[in-house]
C-alpha cells in the first residue's frame, strides 16, 4: 500500500473523518467475493485430479486470500469501528456478507470449478481493470498488484476450458453442463441494482459493474467458441448477494470456515 | 479426470514404449530408468490413469546470467500445460526467470551398465582440472 487509508479517505471528497459507510460497503463486497472463491478453491486441496492441479488451485485460493485481506482490512478501516479484517472474516452472518452468489456455489466436479473459475477471473480481471484509475488511491494500488495475480486465474481457467471443452467426447458433456450450472450466474456480475448507492455516494472511486460486461463477453466469447461450446442461454438468473441474500451453500461453508475462530476466540499459531 | 490426456499430441508418452533393446528415459529426474518389459497395471476402459500424462523434465533459470537448472519433474497434458504446471509446483517461492519444459521421453540418458567406461576412465586425471593456476577474483560462475 502506497498511501494509509486515512490519507486516502481524507482526499476523497465524498469521505468524512468518521467512517465511510458506502466506500466500506462497496469495499467489503470485493472483499467478500475473494474471500469466499478462496474459501471454495482451498476446498479442492488433497482433492484435485493431479498433485500439479492441486497447488494450481491452492496458489489461485492463497492469491485470492491475500487480496480479501486488504480489502477487508481496509474496509474495517473505513468504516471507523475499529473491526478488524479478522472480525469482518469470522465474525459476521450470513446475511451480512455481500458476496456475489457465484462464487459460494459448491465446487462441483472439476469443470464446474472451471466454469466459476472462467467467469469470475474474466471478470475480477476487468473489474481491477478499471479500478486502476480509480480516485481512491487504495484501491488502485490494490487493482494494480491484483491484475496480475487475476490474469493468471484467466489463463488458467482458459487453458482448461479448451481442454475440456474440445477434449473427449465425455469432457465436452461435463463441461456443457458445468456451463450450464453456471450461468444463471453470470447476470448478477453485472447488475448495479444492489450497490446503486454506493456507485452514487463514490463517483470516480467505486465501478459500475454494467460498464465490465462488453469486455468481459470479449474475451469469454472466443473462448467458448474456440473451445466448441455454445454459450448457455439460462431462462433464470442470481441477484442479492451484494445486499446480503445467499443461497442455501454459503451457511455451510461459513459455519465449517468460521467455526475455529468462533470456538477459540483470537486464537494464533 | 477422463478427459484431457486424449486431447491433441498427447501421446501417452509417459507409457512403456515397446520394442527389443532396453529402453531408458530419465523418469522422474531420477536418472536412467529402464521402461521395457516394465509391468504395467491393467487400465479400465475409458479411465485414464496417473501414467496418461506424461512427463516432463522441468529446468528454470534463476536469475539473468545463470544457465537453467533441472530441478524436477511434472505430469502435464501438454507442452502448454507443463509449462503452467512449472510455474505453479517450482516457482512459488519466486525462484526463477525462466522456465523450460522437456518431454522426458526427448532426453537420452546414459545407462547404469554403461557406467564403467563412460566415467571411470576420467576420475585419475587430475591435469584436466583446472587447478593448476590462480582463477583471479571478481571472476564468479567460472
Amino acid at each position: 500500500m502506497t498511501t494509509t487509508p486515512t490519507n486516502t479517505a481524507s482526499a476523497n471528497p465524498a469521505s468524512s473523518t468518521t467512517g465511510h459507510p458506502a466506500l466500506a460497503q462497496y469495499v467489503t463486497g470485493l472483499g467478500d467475493d475473494a474471500l469466499v472463491l478462496s474459501h471454495r478453491l482451498a476446498e479442492w486441496i488433497t482433492n484435485a485430479p493431479q498433485l500439479e492441479e492441486d497447488l494450481a488451485l491452492a496458489n489461485i485460493s492463497l492469491d485470492l486470500l491475500g487480496q480479501a485481506r486488504t480489502l477487508l482490512s481496509y474496509a474495517g478501516e473505513v468504516e471507523g469501528k475499529g473491526r478488524t479484517e479478522d472480525d469482518l472474516a469470522y465474525l459476521r452472518s450470513e446475511r451480512e456478507f455481500r458476496n456475489l452468489q457465484l462464487v459460494e456455489i459448491p465446487n462441483g466436479d472439476f469443470a464446474v470449478t472451471i466454469a466459476r473459475q472462467l467467469i469470475i477471473s474474466a471478470y475480477q480481471f476487468e473489474l481491477y481493470t478499471a479500478l486502476l484509475s480509480s480516485a481512491d488511491e487504495t484501491l488502485a494500488a490494490l487493482a494494480a498488484k491484483a491484475i496480475k495475480e487475476v490474469d493468471y486465474h484467466r489463463d488458467h481457467a482458459t487453458q482448461w476450458t479448451l481442454r475440456l471443452g474440445d477434449g473427449t467426447e465425455q469432457s465436452h458433456a461435463r463441461m456443457q453442463v458445468a456451463l450450464e450450472a453456471t450461468w444463471p450466474y453470470v447476470e448478477e456480475l453485472f447488475d448495479p441494482t444492489d450497490i446503486a448507492r454506493e456507485l452514487a455516494a463514490l463517483p470516480g472511486v467505486a465501478v459500475d459493474p454494467s460498464t465490465l460486461r462488453e469486455s468481459w463477453t470479449a474475451y469469454v466469447r472466443p473462448v467458448l467458441v474456440e473451445a466448441t461450446m455454445p454459450e448457455p442461454q439460462p431462462n433464470r438468473r442470481s441477484r442479492g448477494g451484494r445486499r446480503g441474500l445467499h443461497t442455501e451453500y454459503l451457511g455451510h461453508m461459513l459455519a465449517e470456515m468460521q467455526i475455529l475462530h468462533r470456538a477459540h476466540p483470537g486464537v494464533t499459531w | 479426470m477422463t478427459g484431457p490426456a486424449q486431447r491433441g499430441t498427447g501421446e501417452p508418452v509417459g507409457e512403456p514404449v515397446g520394442g527389443t533393446g532396453t529402453d531408458l528415459t530419465a523418469e522422474g529426474g531420477h536418472g536412467a530408468v529402464p521402461t521395457a518389459g516394465v509391468p504395467v497395471p491393467p487400465v479400465a476402459p475409458g479411465r485414464v490413469t496417473r501414467r496418461g500424462w506424461p512427463l516432463w523434465e522441468v529446468f528454470i533459470r534463476a536469475r539473468r546470467g545463470l544457465s537453467h537448472q533441472h530441478v524436477g519433474s511434472l505430469h502435464a497434458p501438454d507442452a502448454v500445460m507443463a509449462l503452467r504446471n512449472a510455474r505453479d509446483v517450482y516457482t512459488r517461492r519466486g525462484e526463477g526467470v525462466s522456465i523450460w519444459v522437456v518431454p522426458a521421453t526427448a532426453i537420452i540418458a546414459t545407462s547404469p551398465d554403461e557406467k564403467d567406461p563412460f566415467f571411470d576412465p576420467a576420475l585419475d586425471k587430475a591435469y584436466r582440472h583446472p587447478t593448476f593456476y590462480d582463477v583471479p577474483e571478481g571472476v564468479s560462475h567460472l
